[in-house]
């Protein structure tokens, strides 16, 4: 199981894979990351994609809204996983 | 050089995949090109057997230049291949200007040209490329007639350039590469908005019932194949030009061509600026699926510039999607020579009135930018109609 500093590498990791040229550091954490990195909805489902396979995380489509931002997104990873595990 | 998109003017050869004696086939690839735009991976569209690369790696020649020749699998003349069916060139670039015609792609030269190429140092290369020399204008000093650095120095003070006025000399290779691309697209759109007298319609679009259909099919797929909305957009544009041919194809030396294919031009932003439209290719025959493998596949290759030839010379309509970044509506300025563009704003809920009540549903703007001398008001109107038909059967697309 992944700690929440694991998952928000992980999510970090990915946004930068899509965004190359975004600084990892001067992610807002609380930002909407669609407008602070400029990506559109083929990258989100790109960043999607790319945590399943990294964590296993299975994220439906009605949940996307609720990784509107990094820590939203670390949130709602930490959650899914705990709720798997429990 | 095979023109990669009509706002092309020059390329430079970055990679040969192929040697002399190598045997290869239609569509393989056989050399990495660097325009203006991005790097772009050329693919060959006759097979034979390599017989000698013309133009060396790092120097840049104008559209039209051979840039190898080919020995065909069965017959023995030579052939000099420009590496894809040219398609146009703009007018103004001095290259003489060539039609997208029905592939003409071979062109018969006598046998051994015999074409003399110098021998040329690495380093001598990168300076002329710096310099904006000519290789070809260059007598060597070296050993065997070797150009040296210091020769193409001496060929780049300006007394050497006066003394050889015919030498074509091209600009030197734009460095910076969005500075580039702005110029390029720039005269494109201008061309463009000089040449074609466009016109516009509009149609909102109700996405209720494509809408609930993409959520309830996504269920059911892996997250690896789930599907967009622009899927079902472009799905929709695809199926809608079966019916009106005259939407898709060019408007060449006064007349229009209709598309060998239904190619749709994706257009895809890049980071940091700038836009590209590869083709979508035969995207009427493809399932919902395979249009969105397809499109995340040029999103991606277009973004790390891995482009091939034919994506990049043939879209036969440009499909537009800003409404992705959140705009509600986007008039296109056509992409010459086609003689249509197809714009989707943002997919949103809206008030909409249907028998007499009013109600909110997922709706979108589509609208039609089009050639006046290839249609007209009316069958644009149809068009549209018909991508709204489309958009309303989503389980057909």
């Amino acid at each position: 199981m992944s700690t929440e500093q694991d998952l928000r590498a992980v999510v970090i990791s990915v946004l930068t894979n899509v965004a190359p040229d975004v600084d990892p550091t001067a992610i807002d954490p609380d930002a909407e990351l669609l407008e602070q990195l400029d990506i559109d909805s083929m990258d989100f489902l790109n960043i999607v994609v790319e945590i399943n396979s990294r964590t296993g995380i299975e994220i439906p489509e009605r949940d996307y809204p609720k990784l509107s931002t990094l820590n939203d997104a670390v949130n709602y990873l930490a959650h899914a996983q705990a709720q798997v595990a429990g | 050089m095979p023109s990669l998109g009509a706002d092309m003017e020059a390329g430079t050869v970055l990679e040969w995949y192929v040697k002399p004696g190598d045997t290869v086939k239609r569509g393989d690839i056989v050399a990495l090109v660097d325009t203006s735009k991005a790097e772009i991976e050329v693919e060959i569209f006759e097979d034979g057997v390599i017989d000698e690369l013309l133009v060396p790696v790092g120097e840049r020649v104008p559209v039209g230049t051979v840039l190898a020749t080919l020995h065909p699998v069965r017959a023995e003349p030579l052939v000099a291949v420009a590496v894809s069916p040219p398609v146009e060139v703009p007018a103004a670039v001095g290259a003489p200007a060539r039609l997208a015609a029905p592939p003409p792609p071979v062109m018969r030269v006598p046998a051994a040209p015999a074409t003399h190429r110098p021998r040329v140092s690495p380093l001598a290369r990168r300076a002329a490329e710096e310099l904006g020399v000519e290789l070809s204008a260059i007598t060597g000093s070296g050993p065997n007639g070797a150009i040296t650095k210091a020769d193409v120095e001496r060929a780049s003070s300006p007394g050497a350039r006066a003394a050889a006025p015919d030498a074509p000399l091209l600009p030197p290779e734009p460095v910076d590469r969005q500075a580039a691309m702005r110029e390029a697209i720039g005269a494109l759109m201008a061309r463009s908005k000089r040449e074609i007298p466009h016109y516009y319609l509009q149609l909102e679009i109700d996405l209720s019932g494509a809408i609930e259909w993409l959520h309830e099919e996504n269920l059911r797929r892996p997250v690896n194949d789930r599907l967009l909305p622009s899927a079902l957009l472009l799905s929709a544009v695809a199926r809608a030009l079966v019916e009106m041919p005259e939407m898709n194809g060019f408007w060449i030396d006064g007349q229009f061509r209709a598309g060998p294919g239904i190619h749709l031009g994706v257009a895809v932003s890049l980071r940091g600026g700038g836009l590209i439209a590869p083709a979508l290719h035969d995207a009427d025959q493809k399932s919902l699926g395979e249009i969105m493998a397809g499109v995340r596949d040029l999103v991606q290759r277009a973004r790390a510039g891995r482009l091939r030839s034919s994506e990049m010379s043939d879209p036969t309509i440009t499909v537009t999607n800003l409404g992705d970044r959140g705009v509600d509506l986007v008039h296109g300025v056509i992409y010459p020579p086609q003689v249509a563009l197809v714009g989707f704003g943002a997919v949103r809920e809206r008030p909409w009135a249907a028998e007499g009540m009013l109600g909110v549903r997922p709706t979108v703007l589509a609208t039609l930018a089009a050639d006046h001398r290839a249609s007209d008001g009316h069958a644009g109107g149809r068009f549209l109609t018909l991508i709204n038909r489309q958009l309303q059967k989503p389980e057909n697309l």
